[in-house]
């Protein structure tokens, strides 16, 4: 690794939908947490998945501690408006402003950038002001993400805007420093994915000048088998071998035999995929995240996932 | 063109399979979070409507895999419906009874035919498709994307042209985003923000001096852009009336009896929390739900407990075994290693096939259909494959 994922100070995560964005945003904050940083885990498309890989309660604008140095919250462009204008403006009105939510919802829809300069902003404004060592983001889909982290950049110009345009530098000396920001785009070993990953890269390339520090590949299988094993494992797949197995340990070996047939060709075709996306992402630094095989997805998952990344890292 | 007739289902006689399901209905809508193969479950459904169903068959999609697209002839760009050649089934091994026609959306000429539409003149259209923030608009405001994609819908329903749509939804933040959007565009066009933004400069200011929000509206996004805004509303505001009712017109087909929901998901935890909450939401709004598709859905006899004991005592006996095996095989060693590995990768996939099986316990109001799609080998990127699937789910 040119520069260690984790001694950035703003990471965002992204990828298309289904990937397991969340899961590698969890394990990265865990892990970044456990190796002694003060950690910020921000969901920004807040369906409220996060909380469950930490096994904590709901999380809001205002951070929680979810695990020792590990702090969360959800993004909610309404409140960091009003910490904004607090924050900068002084301004006296905000709590008389009342719930602000559907019409400032359509303004801030209509005006272009606003939502994203206070999305952004505000996740900017936590590494400016050092309150944590690193700021982990669960961000918006690949599909939005270029439109955010351009936002600061490429204010449209319909908008002569005073909040837009007094704010943009000092995000901008924060998103555009390689050493301070990074995405991190996870893909998963499928056709869709891998195209969006390598896409991702190139607009991310083209449109902003933020890094791109790393991709992670979620859920990559194990080789079942070594060098010439296969072959083994295909004589053994004759039914009067199957009958010899199954009678030396007394049941059904059927079931074993097919799993394991899966489990290579499933394998098989994700090795396809990973190919094509190692081809169409030169000097973009990959990491694998194996398959975890575990009961369920809370915080022991998690660990998992942190455990696996920590190996990756390095 | 001799409509087919769509069977009378009462709601009293129950729908057991998709086949039945879209036997008796003349939309249905393909939801669920991203990455879950949404659109492929509803090319795939279209396919064998049209295969086994016979009629017009439609698939819509939001935005589909390249391969699949090809597969289906589809362009990148444009509101083009194409018909799928028969030659594709007859390709496939099926003889197609009807016709399968596809449409991609295009969200920005959605827009534009819409505005072409409702402008009350020829002066205002251009005005408005001239307007530098309609660009903006078009693309953003009120979930405009969901909205455009129900818009579109109706249009084709009522045009009669089709059978049967399936429909492939966006990908939204909020996946019910989309059957708000008819009545948020109402509430919208009825606001009092659209009235302030409409008014005479002179009111408008008059009342920001007044009011907080308009202060800070204005210290956020400056005089100008309120200014220009206003312009662009001003004009948009003519094409009112045609929109609310539009508005009204869309929520009423989505609720109607002909028009059928289909929540599609893996078993994976994010994406059955979506499914749960979708179906939620449809009942709660007293919308149809027809069925549950799962897709790739790890086999069933990985979950045998029975065979939890033979895959240790094959890990654990693999040298004594190997032994008995070996002759003709190969060295006894590295039989026995084949024989702890698949023994060990039995029970690894046994821990995320039993996993799958607590999240389907998840989905606990499930509608009457829930059809699973096994992992395929392969991606599926052609009519085969789409018919392959539906295969798996059809009875």
């Amino acid at each position: 690794m040119a520069l260690d994922l984790l001694d950035r100070r703003l990471l965002f995560v992204t990828g298309k939908g289904g990937v397991g964005k969340s899961t590698v945003t969890a394990g990265l904050a865990l892990l970044a947490a456990e190796r002694g940083k003060r950690t910020l885990v921000c969901e920004v498309d807040a369906k409220g998945g996060l909380a469950g890989f930490f096994e904590s309660s709901a999380t809001g604008f205002d951070p929680t501690e979810v695990q020792p140095n590990l702090f969360a919250m959800a993004m909610d462009t309404e409140a960091s408006l009003k910490e904004y204008l607090s924050l900068q403006l002084k301004l006296p009105l905000v709590a008389r402003i009342g719930p602000l939510a559907r019409t400032f919802d359509f303004v801030a829809n209509a005006a272009p950038g606003v939502k994203e300069i206070l999305t952004v902003g505000k996740l900017a404004w936590e590494v400016v002001e050092e309150h944590y060592d690193i700021v982990v983001v669960d961000a918006v889909a690949s599909g939005h993400i270029v439109g955010q982290l351009a936002a600061p950049k490429g204010i449209n110009e319909l908008v002569s805007v005073g909040l837009v345009r007094n704010q943009t530098s000092w995000m901008l000396d924060v998103l555009e420093d390689p050493a301070k920001t990074g995405v991190v785009i996870v893909a998963a070993p499928e056709e869709m994915p891998v195209n969006e990953t390598i896409e991702l890269s190139a607009r991310l390339r083209a449109e902003t000048d933020v890094d791109l520090a790393a991709v992670i590949v979620n859920r990559v299988l194990p080789e079942l088998f070594g060098r010439g094993e296969e072959e083994l494992f295909e004589s053994l797949r004759e039914p009067d071998r199957v009958a010899a197995l199954g009678a030396a340990v007394d049941g059904d070996v059927g079931p074993i035999l097919d799993a394991a047939e899966l489990a290579v060709t499933l394998r098989r075709t994700r090795a396809g995929h990973l190919a094509a996306l190692r081809e169409g992402l030169e000097g973009t630094d990959l990491l694998y995240l194996p398959e975890v095989f575990a009961r369920s997805t809370g915080l022991r998952f998690t660990r998992r996932v942190a455990e696996a990344l920590d190996e990756e890292l390095g | 063109m001799a409509r087919v007739e769509k069977a009378a289902t009462a709601d009293t006689e129950e729908i057991r399979t998709l086949q039945q399901l879209l036997s008796s209905k003349e939309i249905v809508i393909s939801c669920g979070s991203g990455g879950v193969g949404k659109t492929t479950t509803a090319a795939a459904l279209a396919a064998m409507a049209a295969a086994h169903l016979g009629g017009k068959v439609l698939v819509l999609t939001v935005d589909p895999a390249r391969r699949l697209a090809n597969a289906l002839g589809l362009e990148r760009f444009g509101n083009v419906e194409t018909r799928v050649d028969d030659s594709a089934f007859t390709d496939a091994g099926v003889e197609a009874r009807g016709e399968l026609w596809a449409a991609m959306l295009d969200t920005k000429q959605s827009w534009d035919d819409l505005v072409q539409r409702h402008a009350p003149d020829a002066k205002t259209r251009d005005a408005i498709l001239g307007n530098s923030i309609y660009a903006n608009i078009s693309g953003r405001f009120v979930q405009s994307h969901d909205y455009i994609a129900m818009e579109r819908l109706y249009e084709i329903h009522t045009s009669g042209r089709y059978d049967l749509i399936v429909v492939d939804t966006p990908p939204t933040r909020n996946a019910i985003d989309f059957l708000d959007a008819p009545d948020r565009m109402g509430e919208f066009f009825s606001s009092r923000l659209l009235r302030w933004l409409t008014a005479p400069a002179k009111n408008r200011v008059l009342s920001m001096a007044s009011k907080p929000f308009y202060r800070v509206a204005d210290s956020i996004l400056g005089s100008q852009f309120l200014e220009d805004i206003a312009e662009f509303f001003g004009l948009f505001q003519t094409m009112a009336p045609g929109f609310v009712e539009r508005a009204d017109a869309v929520t009423r087909t989505l609720s109607d009896r002909r028009t059928s929901f289909i929540v599609v998901s893996t078993l994976e935890a994010a994406p059955v929390r979506e499914a749960e909450y979708f179906i939620e939401e449809l009942e709660a709004r007293k919308l149809h739900l027809g069925a549950v598709v799962l897709n790739k859905v790890l086999p069933s006899y990985l979950r045998r407990t029975a065979t939890t004991g033979v895959a240790r005592r094959l890990i654990s006996q693999a040298d004594e075994v190997a032994a008995d095996v070996a002759p003709g095989v190969g060295d006894p060693d590295d039989v026995a290693a084949v024989l702890r590995e698949v023994g060990e990768s039995f029970l690894n996939y046994q821990v995320v096939a039993n996993r799958e099986q607590e999240q389907r316990a998840e989905l606990a109001r499930t509608p009457d259909v829930v059809a699973t799609v096994p992992y395929f080998d392969h991606d599926i990127a052609d009519l085969a494959g789409l018919l392959r699937l539906g295969d798996a789910i059809w009875r």
